[in-house]
C-alpha cells in the first residue's frame, strides 16, 4: 500500500492508483476531458494538472500514479486558474455554435466552461479545426472535424478497444486531424459502425445520423401506419433522459409514449429475440449435434456482421444464419401483422428504437432485409434520438401512465429481454437448447457463468450429462482475440475449443451501445443489465419457446423452425467485404 | 536528385520480410520505400499494410505525422525558395510570389499536372547569395524576381534535351 497526503488528508491506495482515482477517496472531483473511466489515459488535455509538494512541475493527476509520501494539492487559485487557460486555449480553436450543436445541454466542455464561468474570449478564436471535414458518409454517425478537440477518445476506443481502426491520428500539432487514414471518407474506411466513439466522445464531434425528422414526417403522413418498437437495452437506459435512477425498466412508459407520439402498434423486440432463439436453437442443436461447422457464432449484432464480413471472412461458415430481432420484428410487423389486421404492407412504416448506430445500417445492408417484399424495417432510431422527440412532443414521461404492448409482437419472455447485455443471447439460447436437446424444461433457468462484464467468459454447460463449451466476447478487441484462437487450433486441424460463442461489438453488449444515453462507464453498464435480469425475473414465461406469442407466431403462420417460410423470412446471407474502398 | 521518369518497382515483401519481427521498424520499411519510389503511394501501404498485419490507419499516423514523408510523386520541378533570416530580408517572399505567378503554385503546394512544387526552406547555408532559390536540387543566388522566369526555362530546356 502506497501512503500519501491529498490536500491535508493521509490517504492509502493500493499501488498504481492514480492521482485522480485517490482524490476521490477525499471527496475531491478533479475536472477531465481527455479521461474516460473506460480508457487508459492519453495525457492530452492537462485539465487535471495538480501540484505535488518538491515537484517542480504540476502533475497530471489522469496519468500519474500515487508514491509513497507524496503530499498532493489538487485544488488552489494557481492551479484553478491554469486549468482556465486551457479551457480557454481549447474554447480557442471550437465553434461556439452550442445553442445548435447534437450535445447541446449534453457536453463536457460547455459543462467545464459553466463551471469555471467563461465569459469571454480570452484568446483570439483562430478556429484552425474549421477547415476539417464534415463526414455523414455513413448514415450512421456524423463526424464534425471542426468540433474536435483532439482528445484521442474516439481513436482509443476505435483503435484499441474495437481493434477496427477505421479513425487515427492523421499529421501533428495544430493540424492534427482524428479521421480516416489518408483522404478518404469514413464510409470508405474499415468503420464498423459501432458508435462507440460517439459515445465517448466529450463534444459534439461524433454523433448519430439523426432521422427523428423522417419519423416526424412519417407520423404526420395520413396514408402512413407507423408501428414501432423497442430493443432490450433501450427500456433500461431512456430513463436517464428524464432523471430515473440508471437501470429502471420503462417498458410500460416507452410503449405509452410512443402511442402518444402517434404510432398505431407498438411491438417489442423481445419478441424478435424470442423468435431469434427459436431459430438459432435449433440451428446449434443441428449443428453440435452433426458436429458440422463448431463453434456456431451469434449474428444478432450488425457491428459485428460488418466486422466479420471485413475482417474474419474465413469464418463466415460459422456465423448464425438467423437475423437479428428487430428485423424479426419487422418482416412479422409487414407479413404476419399486416395480413392479420388487413393492412397494406406497402404503407407500414417500421420504426426500431435501438441502443444503436450501426442498426441504421442493417436495416438496408443486403437484399434479405426486405423480405417482406418491402423494406422490413424503415428508420432505426437511437435511445438518444428516441429520447428528444419525447421532449419535443410534450410529453410529461415521468407521469404518464404504463401502457402494454399490441398484438402478440409485443409480448416476450424473460429470455427476450435479456438480449441486451453481454451473455443474454447465450442464456437465452441455452434456456432453449437444453429443451431441444433432452425435450426436458429446467429447473433454474439461470446460467450465471455467462453473465458479467468480464472481456471474454468462456465455460462448459452440463445438458444432462452432454457438454456444451461456450465462450461469450463483448468488445470487438475481446472479440477478435477470441476468434484468433478458435482460427489458430484451425489452422493446426484441431477441433473448436468451443461449441457456440457469443458475440456483442460493444462493451457490456447493447446495454454499452453506441446510441445508447452519453456518459457509459462499467457501472452504468450493469446497472442497466441489472434492470434487464430484473426484468427476467419478472416475466412468467423465462424461455423462449415457452412464450405463448413465439407458440403462437409458428402455430398460425410459420410453421417449422428452420422450415421454408422461416428460411426465406428469418435467414440471411454473408459476404466478404472490403476494409478499404479506396 | 535524379529525376523519376519510369515508376521504379520495388520487392515490398523483401523488404518488409527484411524488418519482420522487430519492433519499430515501420518506419525504417517507409524511409526504405520513399528512397526508392520518391514518395510512399497508397497501394504501396495497403499492402504493406497486408504483409505486416499493421493496420493501415497506423502507417498513415507515421506517414503524416512526419514531414519527411510524401504521399504524392514529387514534382518534376522542385523548387525551394530559402526563407531563412537573409533571405527573408532580401525578399524571398517576392520569389514565392513571382513563382506562383509563373506555375500558379502555393507554397508547399504541388501542381495539378505534377510539374512544380513550390516549398520552403530555412537557410541553405550560403547567405552571402541571398535570397536563395533550389531547383531540383541546384542553387540560384542573388536571384531578383524577374530572373525567376529564364531560370525555370534554362533548367526545362535541359530537362528536354535530356529526357
Amino acid at each position: 500500500m502506497i501512503k500519501a497526503t491529498i490536500n491535508g488528508k493521509q490517504i492509502e491506495v493500493k499501488e498504481g492508483t492514480t492521482i485522480l482515482e485517490a482524490a476521490r477517496l477525499v471527496n475531491m472531483r478533479i475536472p477531465v476531458l481527455c479521461k474516460h473511466p473506460d480508457l487508459e489515459a492519453g495525457s492530452g488535455c492537462g485539465i487535471c494538472i495538480v501540484k505535488a509538494k518538491g515537484i517542480g512541475k504540476m502533475l497530471r493527476a489522469c496519468s500519474t500514479m500515487v508514491e509513497n509520501n507524496m503530499d498532493i494539492t489538487t485544488h488552489d487559485p494557481e492551479i484553478v486558474s491554469v486549468r482556465r487557460t486551457v479551457l480557454e486555449l481549447i474554447m480557442s480553436n471550437h465553434p461556439k455554435d452550442c445553442l445548435t450543436c447534437a450535445r447541446n445541454q449534453d457536453c463536457e466542455l460547455q459543462r467545464l466552461c459553466a463551471e469555471f464561468g467563461i465569459r469571454e474570449d480570452y484568446f483570439p478564436n483562430i478556429l484552425e479545426r474549421h477547415k476539417y471535414k464534415y463526414d455523414n458518409t455513413t448514415k450512421t454517425i456524423v463526424i464534425d472535424g471542426r468540433k474536435c478537440i483532439a482528445c484521442g477518445r474516439c481513436v482509443n476506443v476505435c483503435q484499441k478497444h474495437q481493434n477496427v481502426w477505421a479513425l487515427s491520428f492523421q499529421k501533428r500539432g495544430i493540424e492534427t486531424a482524428l479521421s480516416p487514414a489518408g483522404d478518404i471518407t469514413l464510409n470508405e474506411s474499415p468503420c464498423v459502425k459501432c458508435g462507440q466513439c460517439s459515445n465517448h466522445c466529450p463534444v459534439g464531434s461524433i454523433v448519430e445520423y439523426d432521422e427523428t425528422q423522417k419519423v416526424w414526417e412519417a407520423l404526420n403522413n395520413k396514408d402512413k401506419y407507423c408501428v414501432a418498437q423497442i430493443a432490450p437495452a433501450v427500456r433500461v437506459s431512456v430513463g436517464e433522459a428524464f432523471g430515473y435512477p440508471i437501470g429502471s425498466n420503462l417498458t410500460g412508459k416507452l410503449v405509452s409514449a410512443l402511442k402518444k407520439l402517434g404510432f398505431k402498434a407498438v411491438f417489442d423486440t423481445n419478441m424478435g429475440a424470442d423468435m431469434t432463439i427459436i431459430e438459432e436453437g435449433n440451428e446449434f442443436v443441428k449443428k453440435f449435434k452433426a458436429k458440422d461447422n463448431l463453434p456456431l457464432i451469434t449474428s444478432c449484432c450488425p457491428a459485428w456482421v460488418d466486422y466479420l464480413e471485413k475482417f474474419h471472412p474465413d469464418m463466415i461458415g460459422n456465423f448464425s444464419s438467423c437475423k437479428s430481432p428487430h428485423e424479426i420484428v419487422g418482416v412479422l410487423a409487414k407479413t404476419y401483422y399486416a395480413q392479420k389486421n388487413n393492412i397494406d404492407p406497402s404503407k407500414i412504416v417500421m420504426v426500431s428504437i435501438m441502443p444503436c448506430t450501426a442498426k441504421k445500417y442493417e436495416i438496408s445492408r443486403s437484399q434479405e432485409m426486405f423480405s417482406s417484399g418491402q423494406q422490413d424495417v424503415d428508420v432505426s432510431l437511437t435511445t438518444r434520438e428516441l429520447a428528444r422527440m419525447i421532449k419535443q412532443s410534450g410529453i410529461d414521461f415521468k407521469n404518464i401512465e404504463d401502457a402494454e404492448g399490441d398484438s402478440v409482437l409485443g409480448t416476450y419472455s424473460g429470455a427476450g429481454t435479456i438480449f441486451g447485455t453481454t451473455g443474454g443471447v447465450m442464456e437465452a439460447a441455452l434456456r432453449t437448447a437444453y429443451h431441444l436437446i433432452t425435450n426436458k424444461e429446467l429447473a433454474d433457468v439461470e446460467f450465471k457463468a455467462v453473465r458479467g462484464l468480464k472481456g471474454i467468459k468462456d465455460t462448459v454447460i452440463d445438458v444432462d450429462g452432454t457438454k456444451v463449451r461456450v465462450a461469450i466476447a463483448h468488445g470487438l478487441a475481446n472479440v477478435d482475440a477470441l476468434l484468433k484462437e478458435i482460427e489458430a487450433k484451425r489452422a493446426k486441424g484441431e477441433p473448436s475449443p468451443y461449441d457456440f460463442v457469443e458475440v456483442m461489438a460493444c462493451e457490456g453488449g447493447c446495454v454499452g451501445g453506441g446510441g445508447q444515453p452519453y456518459g457509459v462507464t462499467n457501472e452504468l453498464r450493469k446497472k442497466r443489465a441489472a434492470g434487464l435480469y430484473k426484468d427476467d425475473e419478472s416475466q412468467k414465461a423465462r424461455c423462449s419457446h415457452l412464450s405463448p406469442a413465439v407458440q403462437t407466431v409458428y402455430k398460425e403462420f410459420v410453421g417449422e423452425p428452420l422450415g421454408e417460410k422461416a428460411h426465406k423470412l428469418f435467414h440471411n446471407h454473408y459476404h466478404k467485404r472490403k476494409t478499404y474502398n479506396k | 536528385m535524379a529525376e523519376v521518369t519510369t515508376k521504379p518497382s520495388i520487392d515490398l515483401a523483401a523488404i518488409a520480410d527484411k524488418w519482420k519481427g522487430k519492433d519499430g521498424s515501420l518506419i525504417m520499411i517507409l524511409h526504405t520505400v520513399q528512397d526508392a519510389l520518391g514518395y510512399v503511394p497508397r497501394e504501396t501501404s495497403l499492402e504493406l499494410s497486408r504483409l505486416t498485419g499493421v493496420p493501415l490507419a497506423r502507417i498513415y499516423e507515421v506517414l503524416t505525422f512526419y514531414h519527411f514523408f510524401k504521399l504524392t510523386p514529387p514534382a518534376k520541378y522542385q523548387i525551394s525558395v530559402c526563407h531563412g533570416t537573409a533571405c527573408y530580408l532580401k525578399g524571398a517572399s517576392d520569389l514565392t510570389k513571382e513563382l506562383h505567378n509563373i506555375t500558379g503554385v502555393n507554397e508547399g503546394e504541388t501542381s495539378e499536372d505534377g510539374m512544380y512544387s513550390v516549398t520552403a526552406l530555412r537557410c541553405v547555408g550560403c547567405c552571402a547569395l541571398a535570397p536563395v532559390m533550389l531547383v531540383n536540387g541546384r542553387v540560384y543566388g542573388g536571384v531578383k524576381p524577374a530572373d525567376v522566369k529564364a531560370i525555370l526555362n534554362e533548367i526545362m530546356k535541359e530537362g528536354a534535351q535530356n529526357a
